[in-house]
């Protein structure tokens, strides 16, 4: 079983590799092209996947309203620059502050929905906290319809097309630039603070062992809320990214791009921060590939397919631990 | 120093502690005996605001912490070292026991520490490095106990620490708890199901059955107990 597996494998990385370099040969501004839009694509599902890692890593939750923390980041984003804009503010003042009221207003969206639909199930059956997640994403998604619109907005270019930039910008664009970047940064800085701080450390004790955190005197209950704010503050600048890169929002995008980010933690291997961050540029390029190359039209079905595969042969992800303990 | 009153508590639906009374005086070390599923881990759990209780109070040097969160309990001066050791798995030798310290900001306090529990086990220094899950059981069991004192509590709570270990390593465990009692005066609170070891360990002994205390004493006269030399020790 263990060779064919591996026989299988390499014949499916053969394959591949042989059409991979053929297209490289053929076109090779056209392969750099999907590189960097899977790069792009893929960052942006970093930004919500890590989310779902760590609030996976800390409660054993998939928190299915992470998706919507994401959207209405891109909301109060939307509306913070209409009404900036319409008051004539400088450019760069209006992303600037769009920014941070998206991320205050998901990071406090992320933090109630926390105290309202987890923590008074924190002893109860694990289904129940499930269930429970998706209904406060149907309840988000419905209330931002209700409260805005169910069409599709038109989202300002809050990220200009710098003029330096021009000579470059058919192969990759500004905008898709400082996504990039973005996530770079803020993976840098997230990775940071779980490796050095106190709030850090306390997170990855509290994932390992919450009855041991709490005899060591660690405030479980205040480690669990930061890592929803912290996960939805990613998430909000996430939001606010893919609606410049898209151009349009609506009340359903938190939904879809939320589901691929979670295949993307799951193909990392969920409660680890690198792992969703890897899961997702694999995926982000596995998408790009797929629809540049095949059919464009199948997109989805190519990342839900990814799942399915990821699922059966590699249940733990690529970079998942598998639980060891020593009794 | 610490004083159970009446404590009824609760594993679930399980009534688990049937109104027990515990005193444990400053300085003492002290052993909880009885059979698996006494309810022994319980009471420890009671202790440390885990498992809080239903009924009853805990006070802690004069101070009522019945109903305090974990986190305050052990900043006021109570470790704990849990049943089946609880490492961190995937956090090194040297980060268990930082967050061993997790609560004080004193540098130097905690540098001393270090040292102290380094010098006492010096195994865990070789393995500094290693993550926790990395470790043998006897090893993880030392860990358990340097995380707990890297906290400098005035009563340090041990639960079953001879539970799996080889008879030898439970000999050095035990020679190390009667060390650090002697030498910083730390108030020591054992359960434990090897009867032996610590009534002997013991200054005085409470004996537990079914959620009830049942008889106490001093560790010795414990020890010349028939009923206790029937039920626990097979003799």
């Amino acid at each position: 079983m263990k060779w064919l597996n591996i026989i299988l494998g390499a014949a499916v990385a053969g394959i591949l590799a042989f059409f991979a370099v053929k297209e490289i040969i053929h076109d090779p501004v056209y392969f750099l092209e999907l590189f960097l839009g899977g790069l792009t694509r893929g960052s942006i599902y970093a930004l919500i996947a890590v989310g779902y890692t760590m609030v996976y890593g800390i409660i054993e939750l998939i928190n299915f309203a992470h998706g919507e923390i994401y959207m209405i980041g891109g909301y109060t984003a939307l509306i913070v620059a209409s009404v900036l804009g319409l008051w004539g503010y400088n450019e760069v003042v209006i992303v600037i502050l769009a920014f941070v009221f998206a991320i205050a207003y998901s990071c406090a969206y992320g933090f109630t929905v926390e105290k309202i639909a987890y923590k008074p199930l924190r002893n109860a059956p694990r289904l129940s906290a499930l269930i429970s997640a998706i209904g406060m994403s149907l309840f988000l998604q419905n209330y931002v319809m209700l409260a805005q619109t169910p069409e599709y907005l038109p989202f300002p270019e809050l990220i200009p097309q710098f003029e330096f930039w021009e000579p470059w910008a058919h192969i990759i664009t500004a905008p898709e630039m400082m996504i990039i970047l973005t996530t770079v940064i803020v993976t840098a800085l997230l990775g940071m603070l779980i490796k050095f701080t106190k709030m850090g450390k306390s997170m990855r004790a509290s994932s390992q062992d919450k009855i041991m955190s709490a005899l060591v005197g660690i405030n479980v209950n205040k480690v669990i809320s930061t890592t929803f704010v912290v996960g939805s503050a990613t998430a909000a600048i996430g939001g606010v990214l893919i609606a410049c890169h898209v151009g349009q929002i609506n009340f359903f995008v938190g939904f879809l791009a939320g589901i691929k980010a979670f295949v993307a933690a799951v193909l990392g291997g969920i409660g680890s921060i690198p792992g969703a961050v890897l899961g997702s540029l694999v995926l982000g390029w596995t998408e790009s590939f797929f629809t540049g190359y095949f059919w464009s039209e199948y997109e989805d079905v190519c990342a839900f397919t990814f799942l399915v595969v990821i699922l059966i042969f590699r249940p733990s992800g690529i970079l998942g631990r598998k639980e060891t303990k020593k009794v | 120093m610490l004083k159970l009153k009446n404590i009824h508590s609760y594993y679930g639906n399980i009534h688990a502690l049937k109104g027990i009374d515990i005193i444990v005086n400053k300085g003492e070390i002290v052993s909880l005996i009885g059979a698996n599923g006494a309810g022994k881990s319980t009471t420890l759990m009671t202790i440390c605001g885990i498992v809080p209780a239903k009924q009853g109070s805990v006070e802690f040097e004069d101070q009522d912490i019945t109903s305090l969160a974990p986190d305050k309990i052990v900043a006021l001066g109570l470790s704990q070292v849990p049943e089946g050791r609880r490492i961190f798995p995937f956090l090194t030798v040297a980060e268990n026991l930082d967050m061993g310290a997790f609560l004080r900001d004193d540098k130097d306090g905690i540098a001393k520490d270090l040292d102290y529990v380094y010098g006492l086990f010096p195994i865990l220094a070789e393995r500094k490095n290693q993550t926790g899950g990395t470790l043998s059981g006897g090893e993880q069991q030392m860990l358990a106990i340097s995380r707990a004192l890297m906290a400098r509590p005035n009563v340090l709570l041990l639960d079953e620490p001879s539970l799996g270990l080889a008879p030898i390593i439970v000999k050095q465990i035990f020679d190390i708890i009667k060390k650090i009692n002697k030498e910083n005066g730390t108030t020591i609170f054992i359960v434990e199901q090897n009867a032996n070891l610590a009534l002997k360990a013991a200054n005085r002994g409470y004996v537990m059955e079914n959620g009830a205390i049942t008889m106490t004493d001093t560790g010795t006269n414990l020890l010349a107990d028939e009923g206790i030399k029937k039920a626990y020790l097979g003799i």
